[in-house]
């Protein structure tokens, strides 16, 4: 595979990528979006101007088929990691579109530039993003080539990669594992379950999302995240993308 | 036992007004139900439906070579009633489900406990089997797994190297998917089918949708059957070759794993190539498929599924001539015949062991009613089989799309199917890569979810990986392990 040097492997036609959102184009009174959306990712209260949460978003592309002015677009860009719960906002003039992730700094670049070891937790989700994250370390992606590497042990990591909503069944479990890596730690919350709880959103079972009990430093969207895109985000934190 | 009394017959994907489902008093019930397991049936799911004098118990049994499927209810149980299990050992985990959500006791269950509930941060997994003796150590592993998999836990007691028994506990991705369906469907409701198992999302997806499509007393357009019956043999293509891959792997075999890791992806581009995801999330709708397959994309489908066909033809070429690969897969895990049987195994484990059964083939519904698909039995019940089912299932399910490729139904692919009749029971099978899917929903009397049931093929299959693992040494667990390939989150729901 030519990228991250060449061009990235092109998203599938029908995926659609990263949304836009323009609440300036909503027509008056119209909540069109909102009544399709599955997990209230995309809001309009009355008199505000409409709200995409992409931490929420399944990527159904509900609202863009509903909405009447072209306000909600698809970018067909794969790249969505953000540093900041907040970066995935979206409305606001200026925010239109999502906030793409910082590097770390340069101490944590140094740290972990060149070798990031990290452990994977699966905490209530469906086992499909981390499907896609299995798929990186196959030879056409090869994430060995870039120093990442999921390691067996806690012990052995730099960080956690966290996939699932949050399940009460886990936090004992996922406690444990974020304490047994030494700092300094990073969390790396893969697909919009481990973000913001997915389509599981205030079950009582869940806790919405792995920013629920420990620090997130990376948030990748998805349901699951292309490969592509979980792979532009780790690339993106790593400080080697420009 | 005439089973026409005791119960409701239905073919696949069929509805029954509640009503019309015949009633017995709980013995009477639990007596009728393991008659009509043992003149041949299977238990495909036994749970409870809540009412205020106490809780229903509800069979669905299939009757695979009648092609028919049964429905049974009891009076209302307050506390307690004979344990099904002891008769029939199928039903065990669905008595402790029942248990655990409705507080029946099964009277004579020997091993009650539970299954999901939570019990401060992790589930309340209970006490294990443990083998008493000087020389016996006890292995734990999980719930965070070495690698990049969901979590479980797994108890084994071990004699130095070897297995004598091993108990596995899990619920930790329990995320409530059914509770959260009482009073449904919802919005968030088809996403949350989606990612029953993700998987398996067009098995779960085909599954909820035909079920509100016959509460509502209609079908999705054949076009629309069409394309699901093809996103399930992607669906299974996938994942069977990601399986041969895993196995490979872990015998060291690399080049077959390293082959076939890429290859998955090629077949769940396939996928994405139907609608934009890589596991078919958005494609299936109550009433039909969001997508079309038009003429141009289903000949760029066939291309590239020949081509994927042939690299996964290799690929599995270099693991059945590898002798060091045979003598690791043969005699290593072994279920037999009568064992699955027993407790009730599906899907490729169930055929591994030399059973018939394929819910395409035994229960067809959808566009399988059209385009049969045969049964994939390999005799042995070890690793070897349950791979070598997968490879046979590769080439069928090729061949299948390709089929269907070739002759497309036409027609409109969506037709909304309009509101679900209340007070209605439907009961849909899918055979899923792993074995057979079983969704029951009941409504009330306006037509919303009273119950809707979820039985992934793991929820039987977990015990044939712990019966596999008897006798063996601890470390053929792994092979074992990833020869059943199960599902936790489809479990733990």
């Amino acid at each position: 595979m030519a990228y991250p040097a060449g061009p990235p492997p092109g998203l599938p036609d029908r995926h659609g990528g990263a949304l836009r959102v323009e609440a300036a184009k909503c027509a008056e009174g119209c909540a069109a979006c909102g009544a399709v959306c599955p997990t209230q990712a995309i809001t309009r209260p009355t008199g505000n101007p409409v709200a995409l949460d992409l931490g929420k978003c399944l990527f159904c592309a509900a609202c863009v088929e509903a909405c009447p002015t072209q306000a909600i677009t698809q970018t067909n860009d794969h790249r969505m990691a953000v540093r900041r719960r907040e970066d995935l906002q979206l409305g606001k003039p200026g925010e239109e579109e999502l906030r793409l992730a910082a590097a770390l700094d340069e101490k944590l670049k140094k740290l972990f530039g060149r070798s990031l070891r990290l452990r994977q937790v699966s905490a209530g989700g469906c086992n499909a993003c981390e499907a896609d994250v299995n798929v990186l370390g196959t030879i056409g992606w090869d994430l060995g080539r870039f120093g990442v590497q999921f390691v067996a042990s806690p012990r052995h990591a730099d960080g956690l990669l966290i996939t699932g909503a949050m399940s009460r069944n886990m936090e004992l479990a996922l406690k444990k594992t974020y304490a047994a890596v030494p700092a300094p730690k990073l969390v790396i919350a893969v697909g919009a379950c481990a973000i913001a709880g997915g389509p599981f959103t205030s079950h009582p079972q869940i806790l919405n999302g792995a920013s629920s009990l420990v620090p997130v430093d990376l948030f990748i969207p998805g349901c699951p995240p292309h490969p592509l895109t979980i792979l532009d985000g780790l690339l993106r934190l790593l400080g080697k993308l420009d | 036992m005439n089973p026409r009394r005791e119960f409701f017959l239905l073919s696949n994907g069929a509805s029954v007004p509640w009503a019309d489902v015949p009633e017995w008093p709980a013995e009477a019930f639990v007596a009728a139900t393991a008659a009509g397991l043992e003149r041949g049936g299977r238990l495909c799911a036994w749970f409870g439906v809540p009412e205020k004098s106490g809780t229903r118990l509800v069979a669905v049994i299939a009757f695979d070579a009648e092609n028919t499927l049964a429905v049974g209810r009891s009076a209302p149980v307050g506390k307690s009633y004979p344990s099904l299990t002891p008769r029939q050992p199928q039903a065990h985990l669905f008595e402790r489900e029942v248990w655990e959500q409705h507080g029946l006791v099964p009277e004579g269950h020997p091993w009650l406990k539970p299954v999901r509930r939570q019990n401060g941060g992790q589930p309340a997994v209970g006490e294990f089997f443990r083998v008493e003796g000087g020389e016996i150590h006890e292995v734990a592993v999980g719930p965070v797994h070495a690698g990049i998999i969901e979590p479980g836990h797994f108890r084994f007691q071990c004699n130095g190297e070897e297995v004598l028994h091993l108990e596995i506990a899990l619920g930790y991705q329990h995320r409530g998917i059914e509770e959260a369906l009482a009073g449904g469907p919802q919005r968030a409701t088809m996403s949350q089918m989606e990612t029953v198992a993700g998987d398996t999302t067009i098995g779960h997806a085909t599954a909820y949708a035909t079920i509100l499509e016959s509460l509502a007393a209609t079908e999705a357009p054949l076009s629309a059957q069409w394309l699901r019956s093809i996103a399930l043999e992607l669906e299974r293509l996938a994942n069977h070759a990601g399986d041969l891959g895993a196995l490979a792997n872990d015998v060291a075999f690399l080049p077959t794993s390293a082959a076939c890791g890429k290859i998955r992806g090629d077949f769940l581009n396939l996928t994405a190539l139907l609608c934009g995801n890589r596991f078919g999330r958005g494609l299936i709708r109550p009433g039909g498929c969001k997508q079309v397959l038009e003429a141009a994309r289903a000949a760029q489908l066939a291309e590239k599924l020949r081509g994927a066909l042939a690299e996964v033809n290799e690929a599995a070429e270099w693991l059945w001539e590898s002798n060091s690969v045979r003598a690791r897969f043969e005699f290593t895990g072994t279920v037999t015949a009568s064992q699955a049987a027993e407790i009730g195994l599906v899907g490729v484990a169930a055929r591994a062991s030399g059973l018939v059964r394929d819910v395409r083939f035994d229960h067809p519904a959808g566009w399988h009613r059209f385009a049969p698909v045969p049964v994939a039995v390999w005799p042995g019940g070890d690793v070897f089989a349950r791979a070598r089912v997968r490879w046979l299932e590769i080439q069928r399910s090729a061949k299948f799309i390709e089929e269907q490729l070739a002759a497309p139904a036409e027609g409109e692919g969506f037709a909304d199917p309009g509101p679900p009749a209340g007070d209605t029971l439907a009961v849909m099978l899918v055979e899923g890569w792993r074995g057979e899917i079983c969704h029951v929903a009941l409504t009330d009397r306006t037509g919303k979810f009273r119950r809707y049931k979820i039985v992934d093929a793991s929820f039987h299959n977990w015990t044939g990986l712990e019966l596999a693992m008897r006798g063996q040494a601890i470390s053929d667990f792994p092979i074992c392990n990833k020869s059943f390939n199960l599902s936790y989150c489809g479990f733990d729901l």
